[in-house]
């Protein structure tokens, strides 16, 4: 019988940490910090938008870009945040998640051989779906000392002539870095320079503790070569509702809204409608979600400090990246003791990229009794691993 | 007063909103500022009755004592000079009554009263509200259920269905 898989696929490596993955979801009894999504319910408003568009009876599909008015929505909302203007109809696309613009996006951008500069430590889906739309990824490896921000220096070392995209993960997954305009300034002259495109990655716009979220998209020049992916999981607390969307130039969103009519139709209805409701009246609850994780990430910066243990502060997302380097083993078999040793679950940098060696992801997306707890004994566990070596 | 005080006295107002008990230090580190600039502005709203105090939320239900707390629509004739004041005077004197407001619409004060039963409550209405010159009528709702009070919901929070670890 022949092999029905193709060897594209088979080429993909699975995930190095799976298992660890696997081990620890297993753990009832565990205490997490390991949540790549928000803890908060998804507010009610929008929830009951929802309940109200299924009492409704809108259980159809809605045009393959989406909603009329949740693109108009979407499209205001990017001019009141990062002052871009799209036009709804023709830059605007509605997708399953911010992961399905990414996977379509560089499906409609590649042709084979075309090089992708993926800045990592980032989020784990870039690399595979480079390679399913026949691209060469191409690793670019943050530095610590940088806190993770993307340098014109890395991105010097790996660009080729067949260059074409760079994916721009910030606000950052795992690492919590930001890049401010100052950051994004000499990127944004290296694009242009290089005539390349960039895909930005901001799923975590909403969530950052300094200053207000830039896109790269903003700067000059900028807008017709960046593909912007946004949605609706970490900012408005939505995951489960599977909501994202990109805008970008005309030429773009074009190919990309057919290559989603024929793969996936349409976003779920009862989420977009849902989602307008979430654009229109929920700048309140938004805000106080993000009070409430800028607490937290001070009072976890202050646990660690108290602890000694090294960590770059970090200003998005609800990640905090400590090294843990001092303690001469590699992160999973840091993450596998303290999973066996303390029950508690966190994600090992390398879950992100071999250069996230020597570095743990720790969420915040927890309440505050909770981190307590699991801090008490990840301070423990740090005490025991010392008094060992010593 | 500068923007940066009142905008630490709202962070502080809005943490210990729902969180009364939280420690200092704690609450320092939590707003990013220093532990004694947390204590002398809590002092000072304090002093100034912008905090006016620190209770409880209990579930009596639970603690297993009885009480019944019931809320009074109360007309009333205003009178020349003082307007509602005095009456809603003569009314918030009672320890028993827990609140009274000032109520625009149909009717003119709402009193919420604690009582040990029906029929403390009852009588309390009968020979004290009633009685006061320049009441109109009343109106006696007695509470059945309470689902959400002072912003916390009271019904059992389901478990987390996260998972453990998700990239």
């Amino acid at each position: 019988m022949r092999n029905p898989l193709s060897k594209k696929i088979i080429d993909i490596q699975p995930s190095g940490i799976r298992k660890f993955f696997d081990v620890a979801n297993e753990m009832k009894d565990a205490i997490s910090l390991g949540v790549g999504e928000p803890d908060f319910d998804t507010p009610w408003r929008i929830r009951e938008e929802g309940i109200f568009s299924l009492e409704k009876g809108k259980t159809f599909y809605t045009s393959n870009a989406g909603l009329k008015e949740l693109r108009q929505e979407i499209s205001k909302y990017m001019e009141r945040k990062i002052h871009v203007s799209y036009d709804p109809m023709k830059e605007t696309l509605v997708t399953v998640g911010g992961s399905e613009a990414i996977d379509v996006g560089l499906r409609c951008m590649l042709d084979p051989g075309d090089e992708v500069l993926i800045p990592q430590p980032s989020y784990v889906s870039y690399l595979p779906c480079t390679v399913m739309a026949d691209g060469v990824p191409v690793v670019v490896p943050l530095q610590y000392e940088n806190e993770f921000k993307l340098t014109v220096e890395d991105l010097e070392k790996y660009t080729t002539p067949k260059t074409k995209i760079l994916i721009m993960p910030f606000p950052n997954n795992p690492t919590g870095a930001i890049m401010t305009k100052e950051d994004l300034e000499p990127v944004a002259e290296f694009i242009k320079e290089h005539d390349l495109y960039v895909m930005s990655d901001e799923i975590y716009s909403e969530l950052t503790y300094k200053s207000e979220h830039v896109s790269i998209a903003s700067l000059p020049g900028m807008r017709e070569r960046t593909l912007v992916i946004n949605g609706f999981s970490k900012g408005f607390a939505m995951t489960g509702w599977r909501l994202g969307f990109c805008c970008g130039p005309e030429v773009l969103i074009e190919q990309m809204t057919k290559l989603h009519q024929f793969a996936i139709m349409c976003a779920p209805t009862t989420s977009q409608y849902a989602a307008v409701e979430g654009l229109r009246n929920c700048d309140g609850e938004v805000e106080m979600m993000r009070r409430s994780y800028n607490q937290r990430r001070r009072f976890l910066m202050h646990e660690f400090a108290r602890m000694g243990l090294e960590c770059f502060e970090p200003f998005g997302a609800f990640y905090v990246f400590p090294s843990i380097q001092e303690f001469g083993m590699t992160s999973e078999e840091f993450a596998t003791r303290l999973l066996d040793e303390e029950k508690v679950a966190v994600v090992p940098g390398t879950a992100f990229g071999e250069c996230g060696e020597g570095f743990l992801r720790i969420s915040y997306a927890y309440s505050l009794e909770d981190l307590k707890e699991a801090l008490g004994r990840v301070g423990s566990f740090i005490q025991r691993l010392r008094n060992e070596r010593n | 007063m500068d923007e940066k005080k009142q905008e630490l006295r709202i962070e502080i107002l809005k943490y210990i909103e729902k969180h009364s008990r939280v420690d200092l230090g704690e609450l320092a580190v939590l707003l990013g500022v220093e532990e004694t600039d947390v204590a002398n502005e809590m002092a000072e709203m304090e002093k100034e009755k912008v905090i006016c105090g620190y209770h409880t939320l209990i579930d009596w239900d639970k603690a297993g004592v009885e009480m019944v707390t019931a809320l009074i629509e109360v007309r009333v004739t205003p009178q020349r000079d003082r307007g509602f004041d005095r009456i809603a005077e003569r009314l918030y004197n009672y320890p028993e009554v827990y609140a009274v407001y000032l109520i625009s619409g149909s009717y003119d004060l709402l009193v919420t009263l604690e009582g040990k039963t029906l029929k403390e409550v009852s009588r309390f209405v009968s020979e004290k509200l009633s009685p006061i010159e320049g009441v109109l009528s009343t109106a006696t709702h007695f509470i059945l259920k309470k689902y959400k009070d002072h912003g916390t919901i009271m019904v059992p929070k389901k478990e987390s269905e996260r998972m453990l670890v998700t990239p």
